[in-house]
């Protein structure tokens, strides 16, 4: 019976993406409204493969992090922040404010307050880097400001989840302060060997065929995961840390084996998030959930356009830097999670943040395409305008 | 030229650069072997107008039709300006007895009167090759002179 429901909802999973490649947009709301379909008081209860589908989304998040991790070299990592560090912390404040204040608001105390700062801050990096190769953006001249943001609120998350984890362990003061120490040790000790002695982990890595290499490469995420989440630093960032330990050529092999893996566990993951929520807490929470959302796309949008603007970008790349930065996705999901597996916080937080994603991460994408023919036909008229003006100069030296 | 080389952390390396004629153009480097051909839009130098995406093999093409094709033009060009002179490719085969052995070796002037004036190696171009170049298997030999001189050339390379 387990195969049987497994076999199901993964074929089902391939038919949900495929169609939403077909209309061009990310495949991970439907994953998610495909978990909240199977869940608790869910149209068709899994019971037999509910038990894997919870370990394989944890699998996922870990596969996902680290993937995220080899896609940054330790040495883009520092020089970005050196840059940009003024617009990463205006991102950080405006975007984090939101969520902070609807959590304070709802009166759902400071852990709360800390998981929504992080709900509405990160934006998916996945998506966006998704939309700008499929709008062909990559060569647009604010396009390297975007892409800088997102590594700072990558290394943020790196920073952020320790902490937020620990907090959600719900351990006295001086437990968590000791947890903390050893989190930000040991967040401090994988970028120290990332930057000093990558070679001696690629060097251990380094295989001669691909069933060695992928063989290596998922066991050691897995147990570093695994030690980081022992220590209380969440399994995730062990993960992203092995990730930018790795670079150059390994790193790009390790990419290609283990992302078909990432794929299915990620979509597994997704899933595994929707299993948790009841759809018909979906509806109370609705109303919250579009309002934070609106003001989601109104801060993100400042911050593109301030980013934008400081790299000496016109205002059409300044407002399509604002719509990249939109998408709120994975990450969003990754902090959930972990406070709703924790128990640590208000119920009502799974099916918010679940409803703020899927709204997100369809008008983000939907929104970048938008801004294009807008600014094409101003491109145009422009183009009009220099043309007649010309005209109408040529006419009067003439006449 | 200036080219411009701008980071994209995470995906590559983005080069681009002015032509003459007032265009920008450049391309994506993709860490995945990927490559995206871009123009970017006259009005808008922010914007990219087209973004062609190429696989690696059809990048090598492309670059392969863009530089590639202007020494054949060259060599057309000369066989043109002068009436009687021929142009010829000669691969080095596998078992050649030259391979391995210096273009001094052959003695090909002296004996055929035609002369060896660049060496295709990997997709580079060596040329004027002196008397101490050593041949490789796979070398593409160009060489000048009249129909019996470079024909007496691709025998002497094959044959010795």
């Amino acid at each position: 019976m387990v195969l049987f429901e497994l076999g199901g909802v993964i074929l089902g999973l391939g038919v949900l993406s495929a169609v939403a490649g077909r209309f061009g947009i990310s495949p991970i709301p439907l994953y998610l409204l495909a978990g909240l379909g199977f869940g608790l008081g869910g149209v068709a209860p899994l019971d037999a493969a509910e038990g894997f589908i919870e370990v394989g989304g944890e699998i996922g998040v870990v596969l996902l992090l680290f993937v995220l991790g080899l896609e940054y070299t330790v040495g883009e990592l520092f020089g970005t922040m050196r840059k940009g560090a003024p617009v990463g912390v205006l991102d950080l404040v405006i975007n984090a404010a939101p969520g902070v204040g609807i959590a304070l608001l709802l009166g759902w105390g400071p852990v709360a307050a800390m998981v929504m700062g992080g709900v509405t801050y990160v934006t998916s990096s996945g998506v966006t880097a998704k939309v700008l190769g499929d709008l062909g953006w990559l060569g647009n001249r604010e396009t390297p400001t975007v892409l800088s943001i997102l590594v700072m609120e990558d290394l943020a998350m790196a920073l952020y989840l320790p902490i937020v984890t620990t907090l959600l362990a719900g351990l006295a003061l001086a437990q968590a302060s000791l947890g903390l120490a050893i989190a930000a040790a040991a967040v401090t000790v994988a970028l120290l060997i990332a930057a000093k002695f990558g070679g001696i982990v690629e060097a251990f890595l380094r295989s001669p065929s691909n069933e060695i290499l992928v063989l290596k490469v998922l066991g050691l995420v897995l147990l570093i995961a695994g030690l980081a989440e022992h220590v209380h630093v969440s399994a995730a960032v062990g993960a992203f840390l092995v990730g930018i330990t790795l670079s150059g050529e390994l790193a790009h092999s390790a990419r290609e084996l283990i992302a078909p893996l990432k794929d299915v566990f990620a979509a597994i993951f997704f899933v595994a998030f929707g299993l948790q929520t009841d759809p018909e807490t979906l509806p109370p929470v609705l109303g919250i959930a579009v309002a934070l959302a609106v003001v989601g796309i109104a801060t993100k949008m400042t911050t593109g356009w301030v980013a934008a603007r400081r790299a000496g970008v016109g205002s059409t790349g300044a407002l399509r830097a604002g719509t990249l930065l939109i998408p709120r996705g994975e990450f969003s999901i990754v902090i959930a999670g972990l406070a709703v597996t924790s128990k640590m916080v208000d119920p009502k937080l799974g099916p918010l943040v679940a409803a703020y994603v899927l709204v997100l991460i369809v008008l983000g994408p939907l929104l970048s395409r938008l801004v294009e023919p807008v600014a094409k036909g101003r491109r145009r008229r422009k183009r009009k305008a220099a043309a007649k003006q010309r005209q109408d100069s040529l006419a009067e030296s003439i006449g | 030229m200036d080219v411009e080389r701008t980071a994209l952390p995470g995906i590559g390396l983005r080069y681009e650069f002015g032509t003459e004629r007032g265009r920008r153009m450049g391309v994506v480097t993709h860490r995945s072997g990927r490559r995206e051909l871009i123009v970017y839009d006259p009005d808008d130098p922010d914007s990219t107008s087209e973004c062609v995406v190429l696989s690696g093999e059809e990048a090598n093409v492309l670059a392969e039709l863009l530089g590639g094709a202007r020494i054949v033009e060259r060599l057309a060009e000369l066989e043109r300006q002068a009436d009687g002179l021929v142009s010829r490719q000669v691969r080095i085969h596998d078992g050649s007895p030259f391979d391995h052995r210096t273009l001094g070796d052959t003695q090909a002037r002296s004996r055929t009167g035609a002369s060896i004036v660049a060496v295709v190696r990997h997709g580079e171009v060596i040329a004027s090759p002196r008397p101490d170049f050593r041949f490789e298997t796979g070398d593409v030999v160009v060489v000048i002179g009249t129909e019996d001189g470079t024909n007496a050339v691709e025998s002497l390379l094959a044959n010795g």
